[in-house]
Parts: C-alpha cells; structure tokens; sequence
C-alpha cells in the first residue's frame, strides 16, 4: 500500500518535473521559446473550402528565388510561365481546391483494425467455451428436454399467446 | 442570377379559431419581417462597388471574399470580374486563380455554372493574364 502510494507519487514527479522545469526556466530567461511553439493569438493559416483566402499566405519566408518571383508578380501577368504562376500559387496555398476535397482511405485501415481485433475476441471465446468451461447441466440434455416440454404442453403453458397455442392437442403435433 | 433566393418568414400561420357558432371561419395572419428585402441588382452593385475600391487592401479583400462565398449563391460574372482586378491592383496572382477555383466548388452540382463565369469573364482574364486552374492543370489531382 505504501510502497504503491510512493510509486505514484514518484511516476508523478518524474513526469511533471521536465514540464515545469522548462516552463519556469523560460520564464527567467525571458523569450527563450522553440521555434516550434505555435503562438495562438496571431492568424494562421488554413486550409478551408468555405474561407478560400487564408489569412495568411502558407510560406512566409521567402528564399531570393521566390523573392523575384514576386517581384515580377508586380508587373504584367502575361508575362509569367505557367510553371511560375503555379509556384505563386503554392506559395500562398498549401493545398488546392481539389487536393482539400481528396479524402484519404483511412477507413479502410481502421475498418480492418475494428475486424481483426473482433476476431481476435472470437477467438478468445471460442477457446474459453472449448477449453475453460465445464459440461452443460443436465437439465439440457435430449431427453431431459422433451420429457420437459411435454410437460409445459400438459401444463398448458402460454395457451394463448405462444408455446402451447402451436401444439396441435388432437393430432399430436406442431401446427 | 444563379442565386437560390430564400426568403425567411419569421414565423407560420397565425390562426384563430373562435368556437362561437356565427364565426367558424379561421383568421389567419402571417408574421414577416419588415425589413426592406434587397433585389439582386442591388446587391450585385454593392459588392461590384466594394471590390472596386481604388485602394483596397488584402484585408479587405480576404474578408471580401471569404464573406461572399459564405453566401448561398454563385457570385455574378461582374462581382468576380470587380474582385480579379483588385487582385490585379494587390499584386496577388494566387488570390485570383483561389478565387476561380472557390467559384466552380461553389456551384456544386451544378456544372454548367462555371463554364458560363469563365466564358464571361474571358475578356478579363486575357487582359490580366490571369491562368483559369485548368490551364495550369490544377483542377486535377
């Protein structure tokens, strides 16, 4: 009991230490962040079908190349290559129209997934049933059953509705 | 033009039904807002004005834009005419070509609405040498 109480609290230190050890070392040291912490509070880009003008253009820093390649987007349109419209498109867009729409085939994996880990429960209760559990009581057995329901059919059990209503009392069998 | 015009009513019929013997007809009154409905000449107007801005910036035409494909309807060859050459006047070739592409997604099922915006907008786009996605083999995967 003990010894479990100590463990979590050890699990816990040790995984939220690195967290806010970092967080509290960046405090001190001012705006020291990752390149990769997304700042939520400045507009992002997005892919959307019903926003087609993103808020900001997908590549933001540009190289010299496509430095000129925007400032030959200032003069006459006419006179850019089909090659250099395309690349001024995907400078501002990550994905076009038809690539947003695309779907993927996931559902197929994760169909297979729901499938094979259902026959692996199969399995496992198949093999219970085969080798865990005992014999069936007797009381199922052939013969114990039809002495059983001959019975019921004396009893008259559910005459109306259901059981006895399908067995046929004059000649002695299932209507 | 191609617009789906639905217009709302605030609320259904409105009936009384009196249980005196003399007055067994129902009266019925609708409610409807009483807000001045625009006609779609005026609305085409006023975004053919908003996009002709001399000085519109990217933001005004991002918001432009993203506003009017909010709508439930197709723009007018001249609205999109208007917003192509504020593009023109931002220097912004990608904004132009996105806006094509977001007016023939926006037509849906019905094909024949983009193949009649390009045809009147052609005029324009030669003049600005603005590719249509097709051209620049975009509308493929």
């Amino acid at each position: 009991m003990l010894t479990s109480r100590a463990l979590v609290r050890g699990f816990k230190i040790g995984f939220w230490r690195p967290l806010s050890s970092t967080s509290s070392l960046q405090a001190v040291h001012g705006k020291d962040m990752s390149a990769d912490v997304l700042d939520c509070t400045a507009p992002q880009y997005n892919n959307r079908l019903d926003t087609p003008l993103p808020d900001v253009p997908f590549v933001r820093k540009l190289n010299s190349e496509q430095k000129q390649l925007k400032d030959k987007e200032k003069g006459p349109w006419t006179k850019l290559t089909k090659d250099e419209k395309i690349a001024l498109y995907r400078l501002t867009h990550e994905l076009s129209f038809p690539e947003m729409r695309k779907g993927s085939d996931e559902w197929k994996s994760v169909l297979g997934g729901v499938f094979i880990f259902l026959g692996l429960s199969g399995v496992l209760v198949w093999w219970q049933r085969v080798y865990v559990f005992g014999e069936v009581p007797h009381t199922l057995s052939e013969e114990w059953v039809e002495k059983q329901t001959q019975r019921m059919l004396d009893m008259r059990v559910n005459p109306i509705g259901g059981f006895s209503y399908y067995w046929d009392y004059e000649k002695k069998q299932w209507k | 033009m191609f617009r789906a015009v639905v217009r709302l009513s605030t609320s259904g019929v409105r009936s009384l039904a009196r249980t005196r013997p003399c007055n067994s007809v129902p009266l019925a009154s609708r409610c409807y807002s009483h807000a001045k409905v625009e006609t779609d000449e005026e609305f085409d107007a006023r975004w053919v004005t908003y996009f002709s801005k001399p000085d519109i910036d990217a933001w005004e035409l991002k918001k432009g834009m993203n506003t009017l494909i909010g709508y439930d309807l197709v723009p007018e060859p001249k609205i999109l005419d208007s917003a192509l050459r504020a593009c023109r006047r931002l220097n912004d070739l990608a904004s132009a070509i996105r806006i094509l592409e977001a007016v023939k997604d926006k037509s849906g099922p019905y094909k024949d609405i983009y193949p009649y915006l390009i045809q009147e907008l052609q005029p324009t786009l030669s003049e600005l040498g603005i590719s249509t996605p097709e051209e620049l083999g975009m509308d493929k995967l």
